[in-house]
């Protein structure tokens, strides 16, 4: 279905290009699917983006390029060292600079016909909507369940369309929803899953070229909408498998009991998100395990006094080849099967990464009987941060 | 009957890493009785505790959705492919 976009009026739109702009936009202008009717629609759209990292980075970037008048970038979070492996629209002179604006300043480099506006601030049900009136189209490029479904609810109360992308480790999910007649967010999932039983990218990890893939098609989907051209995804989910290099497509219907677009609506204004997906913050909340638990700086001292510790690493052969405190290897998830490989009568430190799975390993062996068993406090990044800055964080 | 099921990437780590896997069925019920019967782990990320599929967890019977169908007791026959497609959210993230 070709699906036209509601513009935001308010401005006069405008009815011409400069000879620069002619010059800059030459390739879509020869191109009859886009010409100067085309052009001018992206140069009067205005698209906010949810999310400036590895999804937005390819929007923002084509977007820019491709001439669409005003763009809008959402984002409270500031360049991580760790984002530059996907998050290309950041060098490493940004390390520390707020996303938002470190974004538009490289996408104002990128096109300064265009108008971008960065907004450095965190998503919310109270500044939702406001911050969406303004905009034709909102593309969801964040990483968490409440905002993926305030986005929703948001666009669906506005009468927005919602382009919708999101990924995990090599897989990504691409669609557009908030098409008049067309399914929406909740339609597809009623509900978010449990906190804990999705690993977040965090933990789960992403190759850098995915976000790359599904951000590009997200901008199409985004530019195809403005120009009213084309098969538009609505009501079709697109996934995508980089490593098996397999799209595939699934049917979207429209849920007639959904509670927000369905034909007995529920909900009439922006809920609690966090509440929603019972979650009190950015990412699911490590369970809440009350182990016994050993500081980085006690373990070293009694590493250094002769104490006869077992050191037990229950990260993944992939992670203990980064880094390691020369424990003995056993992944959490094969800990039920190889606990033989343990004595009881010794003392054990376990630890991972962060402290997370550790505590569940201590957790686990405390109630398969073993007393003498420490969790190591922050795990490898607590050791390294208190105690030796030679072990590489990841 | 063979079906294949497809699991998808969040899941393997509950599926001995696979990411499909064939079984005799004759209905979407029966292919993942046997999916989970085999994967003990998979289950409890499939189905709640009253064993009703997860409302985050859609599965398709090639390319429809079985809600829209006949749930899991639709019909599957020789060569179908069953797919599971929870919802994941990255985009962002650190």
């Amino acid at each position: 279905m070709a699906s036209k976009v509601q513009t935001v009026t308010g401005t006069k739109p405008a009815q011409t290009l400069t000879n620069e702009e002619i010059l800059r936009y030459s390739r879509h202008l020869i191109m009859p699917e886009v010409g100067m009717d085309g052009q001018l629609k992206l140069k009067n759209a205005k698209v906010l983006l949810i999310g400036t990292g590895g999804l937005g980075a390819p929007l923002g970037l084509y977007l820019a390029a491709a001439g669409v008048g005003k763009l809008g970038l959402v984002d409270f979070d500031v360049v991580d060292f760790t984002n530059l492996q996907r998050q290309v629209t950041f060098g490493t002179s940004d390390v520390g600079k707020p996303k938002s604006q470190a974004a538009q300043a490289r996408l104002s480099n990128l096109n300064p016909d265009i108008q971008v506006q960065a907004f450095e601030t965190k998503l919310t049900s109270e500044n939702a909507l406001e911050l969406f009136q303004d905009f034709d189209i909102i593309v969801d490029g964040t990483d968490n369940f409440p905002t993926r479904y305030l986005v929703n609810d948001a666009c669906i109360l506005l009468g927005k369309p919602n382009v919708y992308g999101s990924i995990f480790r090599f897989e990504g999910q691409v669609t557009v929803f908030g098409i008049p007649g067309g399914p929406c967010y909740r339609c597809l999932y009623p509900e978010p899953p449990p906190p804990g039983l999705v690993p977040s990218c965090a933990e789960g990890g992403v190759l850098g070229v995915l976000p790359g893939i599904v951000g590009s098609i997200q901008a199409m989907e985004t530019i195809k909408l403005i120009l009213g051209s084309g098969d538009s995804l609505a009501g079709r989910l697109l996934l995508f498998d980089a490593l098996g290099m397999k799209f595939r497509e699934f049917k979207l219907r429209k849920n007639p009991g959904c509670p927000i677009c369905g034909d007995q609506r529920t909900i009439h204004k922006l809920i609690d998100y966090y509440e929603f997906c019972g979650v009190r913050g950015e990412e699911a909340p490590a369970p809440n395990l009350d182990v016994p638990e050993i500081t980085p700086r006690e373990f070293k001292a009694r590493l250094d006094r002769g104490d006869d510790l077992f050191i037990l690493d229950v990260r993944e052969p992939h992670e203990y080849q980064i880094c390691n405190l020369q424990g003995h290897l056993i992944p959490l998830g094969e800990l039920p099967r190889r606990v033989h490989e343990l004595d009881s009568s010794r003392e054990i430190v376990t630890h991972c990464r962060s402290g997370k799975r550790s505590a569940e390993a201590v957790d686990f062996l405390r109630k398969a009987g073993f007393r003498k068993i420490l969790n190591l406090k922050g795990g490898i990044l607590a050791w390294s941060d208190e105690v030796d800055s030679c072990v590489p964080k990841y | 009957m063979a079906v294949r099921v497809m699991i998808p990437t969040p899941l393997r780590v509950y599926a001995g890493k696979r990411d499909s896997a064939e079984f005799r069925a004759s209905t979407v019920g029966e292919a993942l009785a046997q999916l989970t019967g085999e994967f003990d782990d998979l289950r409890r990320h499939l189905f709640t505790d009253e064993g009703n599929l997860r409302s985050f967890v859609n599965v398709y019977v090639n390319g429809e959705d079985i809600r829209y169908l006949s749930k899991e007791e639709t019909p599957t026959k020789d060569g179908d492919t069953i797919s599971i497609i929870p919802s994941i959210a990255g985009g962002n993230s650190r």
